[in-house]
């Protein structure tokens, strides 16, 4: 039998979904954000970029996926914790990946930033967007990383 | 049946009411609760003798919901809990099984299918009720928040011609008109030439806080005023960076009293400790 491999195994500890839609929802979810982190013992650096990082997305897929969902989870790589987050919307979805993610594009009047900004500010960042069908950003922040 | 037991039913559910637990007799008096009650029954008992017990949807219903409705908002605004908001319906409901059991006595297949009826009904009025509650509560919360908007955006002037903007909580675009708004009014009003904005109440700045804090501050350099923001946190200048964020044509200062020093140095002012004249 062939077991599937994996750069790192990361097992998740704790799972709580988040439904945002409307402007209130988002405070609430940074909040939520905030108490995780601090449970596992964030410093207050990496607590911010990681605020932020939440920020960014949430606001992303506010305006561009008409809301969504998002995924908080405390994971462990063995060594170190952290927080998963898992943004999913099911907007129009991003055409092309490649010019999103490069600093200063941006289909609204922002200042397109958000999605290259983010990836600076966390450990992992993964994007998968389908045209038509929605959008799934995943974003993994370590403890002390 | 029921029409005739008006008054049984209602001196029951009012002795349910007195003897729960929970009756704010602080809240609502005894000769409010009671007209409450009765004006309820009245117009239940009228419906239930029409034989519509199921669609709710109905016009005939719709006089028993709008006093359910008022009463469960009235009660929302007053500040009743959600159980002693739900003990007032349910109350009613122990009522008027208890005078059916005395009514129909032994024909158990009968008191089975009218209590059912009475059960379904009351269920229904008290989802009702509930639905109505936490809409009164939600106002009550929508009008906070609305108020929070309003007061937590002060312009102060301190000093001759330099005013400060503490901002407190997330710069979303509808709080950032506001702060806009406020700050490039009072600048004309007092004729400042420096506005400093102290940021060390925002939890985080993301791309779009930044967005609006260069847009407040070019809107503040075309009325002619030089705009300074302070109160940049070691965390929150190192996320600034990371995101790439250009802030570097913006004069910005770690705390309020740099600002201020800052803001003395451009007006030429300067503040001197008094020394004590030796003679």
């Amino acid at each position: 039998m062939r077991i599937p491999t994996c750069q790192t195994m990361i097992l998740a500890l704790s799972k709580d979904t988040i439904k945002v839609t409307q402007e209130q929802d988002v405070v609430f979810l940074k909040n939520r954000v905030k108490e995780v982190a601090v449970k596992i013992k964030m410093g207050l650096v990496n607590q911010t970029r990681l605020l932020t990082a939440a920020s960014e997305l949430v606001r992303n897929m506010m305006r561009y996926g008409g809301g969504g969902s998002c995924l908080i989870e405390v994971v462990s790589s063995g060594r170190s914790n952290g927080v998963r987050l898992t943004f999913t919307d099911k907007g129009q979805g991003i055409p092309d990946i490649e010019a999103a993610m490069r600093d200063g594009f941006s289909t609204g009047k922002s200042l397109g930033l958000g999605l290259p900004g983010t990836k600076r500010l966390v450990n992992e960042f993964s994007i998968k967007s389908k045209v038509g069908e929605g959008t799934t950003v995943t974003i993994v922040k370590w403890a002390n990383g | 049946m029921l029409q005739k037991k008006k008054k049984n039913i209602l001196e029951l559910w009012m002795k349910n009411q007195l003897a729960d637990e929970g009756l704010r007799e602080d809240l609502i008096s005894n000769d409010d609760l009671r007209a409450q009650s009765e004006e309820l029954i009245d117009s239940l008992v009228t419906n239930l003798s029409s034989g519509n017990f199921t669609d709710l949807n109905s016009d005939e219903w719709s006089p028993v919901i709008e006093i359910l409705g008022g009463i469960a908002i009235t009660r929302a605004r007053q500040g009743f809990s959600p159980r002693e908001t739900g003990a007032f319906v349910f109350s009613l409901k122990e009522a008027l099984l208890e005078t059916l059991q005395k009514e129909i006595g032994d024909d158990t297949k009968a008191l089975f299918t009218e209590s059912m009826k009475i059960n379904r009904l009351m269920d229904n009025l008290s989802v009702i009720t509930f639905e109505t509650f936490i809409k009164g509560r939600e106002e009550v919360i929508l009008r906070q928040t609305d108020e929070i908007a309003e007061i937590s955006t002060p312009v102060i002037r301190v000093w001759d011609g330099i005013l400060a903007l503490p901002i407190i909580g997330t710069l979303d675009s509808a709080r950032t008109q506001v702060v806009m708004e406020s700050l490039l009014q009072e600048i004309v009003d007092t004729g400042s030439s420096i506005a400093i904005l102290d940021i060390s109440g925002v939890p985080a700045v993301d791309s779009l806080v930044a967005q609006h804090l260069i847009k407040t501050v070019s809107a503040t350099r075309l009325m002619g005023a030089e705009c300074i923001i302070s109160g940049i946190r070691p965390e929150i200048a190192q996320t600034v960076v990371h995101l790439g964020i250009d802030l570097s044509n913006i004069v910005t200062k770690s705390t309020l009293a740099s600002a201020l020093q800052h803001a003395f140095k451009v007006m030429r002012l300067e503040v001197k400790k008094i020394t004590p004249r030796t003679n």
